[in-house]
């Protein structure tokens, strides 16, 4: 057997082809096992250990140009934001107290129609460190992991509107799916009428969001707003996530056409809010309500 | 400057497994710089250009198995799917380790067209891989290989200036 191959001077061990095999298979094992299991979650979060050091490092540069780009800023903007600022503040703060009377008043409301009490939902600031290099995933990195209680499957927000949900933590930062990933969905209401429907991220046309599977007749117009529905129980409800844009409605298709733009600034921000509690379901059985909440629990997690 | 770089054959110009590392590292940096919107689309993958000319000049340094895990680090970064650029930067070592006395005959201009069909295997690698999890494909992504193979020839007469001693000016 040995005299049939070629003289070797040098050992080089097994083949180009034979290592190729093997490496597919292990990374297509790896695949297999990534997608179907979650087995993986703790060497990601070891090596993420590693390798997102030295991401925060390249992102320096930007982040200091940012920084010095501030500092520069011209005092005659920063009066005028801080006098715009302060009008709205004003005007926050009187619609503010009349929210506090409101929420009083639903609260009494609720107690004496014997309904679930909602909850508030305290939020945490996070800022933007990384933005995904894949044009292929719309995510982004927070600088709160675990460290700061921050779960996957929260949600993030802005002062505007719904930005996307957690969906992965490490020890020191979180992975957020934009509501504009192809795969993500949130479910909705229309505001004007309160028609339910679910929202999902529109892929390759940019930055937009689709309505899919909304009949012909479905009572939508340019200029809806949609807001949460909070029937999922993960989202919490009348949160502003998008409005409608464009409304095709070809017959030939059972179908319409619905694209929206998002309301919160998706791509725009660096600071995010995360919003730090899960809805809390009711105990199983009891009561009416608990069991028809339960039943509408709908599609949870994006990904 | 061409003509030295095809002089500059492999024997002469030793490499230290930590100039490799360093390349290496450097090329997965640029990777993660903050790309954005149009400037994400025509991206080049740094990290596939640099494995895959140490492939050409260094075979026996830099093979498969070092493909493999620098693409198990871009994956974390990435969070894209742990395997993903493994699978696509192993396929493009071994074609690089295949081709690279074919390559390495023709000058820089004609390595670029041959190193093309190359890149665009290992991105086809990761846009199947994306295609058979998510079934859709952007074809926007196949941009970055174009990018990437016209930076064939900078990066190569880049790498091999770093590489040439600079004690020796006058030798030829």
């Amino acid at each position: 057997m040995e005299q049939n191959q070629p003289l070797r001077f040098f050992n080089r061990g097994p083949s180009p082809a034979v290592r190729l095999v093997f490496f597919a298979l292990l990374s297509l094992l790896l695949l297999f096992v990534d997608v179907r299991y979650r087995y993986l979650e703790s060497i990601r979060s070891g090596l993420s250990g590693l390798v997102h050091p030295l991401q925060r490092l390249v992102t320096t540069p930007s982040k200091l140009w940012h920084e010095v780009d501030d500092f520069f800023s011209a005092h005659n903007s920063l009066i005028r934001d801080n006098a715009a600022l302060l009008r709205q503040h004003t005007l926050d703060g009187a619609q503010l107290l009349q929210l506090e009377v409101l929420k009083g008043e639903n609260q009494h409301l609720r107690k004496l129609l014997m309904v679930q009490q909602r909850a508030d939902y305290p939020m945490q600031l996070a800022e933007i460190i990384y933005v995904e290099r894949d044009i292929f995933n719309r995510k982004i990195l927070l600088d709160k992991g675990t460290q700061a209680n921050v779960l996957a499957g929260q949600i993030v927000m802005d002062d505007s509107g719904i930005v996307g949900q957690v969906t992965r933590v490490y020890p020191w930062m979180s992975e957020v799916t934009l509501i504009t990933d192809k795969d993500h969905s949130v479910p909705v209401q229309v505001l004007r009428n309160g028609l339910r429907a679910v929202v999902f991220g529109a892929g390759d046309a940019g930055n937009k969001l689709a309505l899919r599977y909304m009949p012909n007749s479905a009572d939508i117009q340019n200029g809806d707003v949609l807001v949460t529905s909070g029937i999922d129980g993960t989202y919490p409800p009348g949160l502003p996530v998008a409005k409608i844009i464009h409304v095709e409605r070809d017959p030939t298709y059972p179908f319409a056409r619905i694209l929206c733009a998002p309301i919160g600034g998706v791509d725009k921000r660096r600071q995010l809010l995360i919003l730090s509690t899960l809805l809390k379901f009711p105990e199983r059985p009891e009561g009416v309500e608990a069991a028809t909440d339960n039943s509408k629990n709908g599609k949870r997690r994006g990904q | 400057m061409s003509d030295r770089i095809l002089q500059d054959q492999e024997f002469q110009l030793p490499v230290s497994r930590v100039f490799i590392a360093a390349t290496l590292l450097a090329a997965l940096l640029l990777d993660w710089l903050p790309w954005q919107g149009i400037w994400l689309t025509f991206r080049p993958d740094f990290v596939a250009l640099v494995l895959l000319y140490w492939c050409m000049h260094k075979p026996y340094h830099v093979g498969i198995s070092v493909a493999w895990t620098v693409g198990i680090l871009a994956d974390v970064a990435d969070a894209s799917l742990f395997g993903q650029h493994a699978l696509a930067y192993s396929v493009l070592a071994f074609s690089g380790i295949v081709f690279y006395r074919r390559v390495l005959m023709f000058n820089l201009h004609q390595q670029t067209l041959q190193i093309f069909p190359l890149f665009l295997l290992a991105y086809t690698v990761y846009a199947m891989v994306h295609w058979q999890l998510h079934g859709n494909i952007s074809w926007k992504y196949f941009i970055g290989s174009v990018v990437s193979s016209l930076l064939w020839a900078p990066m190569t007469i880049l790498l091999q200036a770093l590489r040439r001693p600079r004690a020796a000016p006058n030798q030829t």
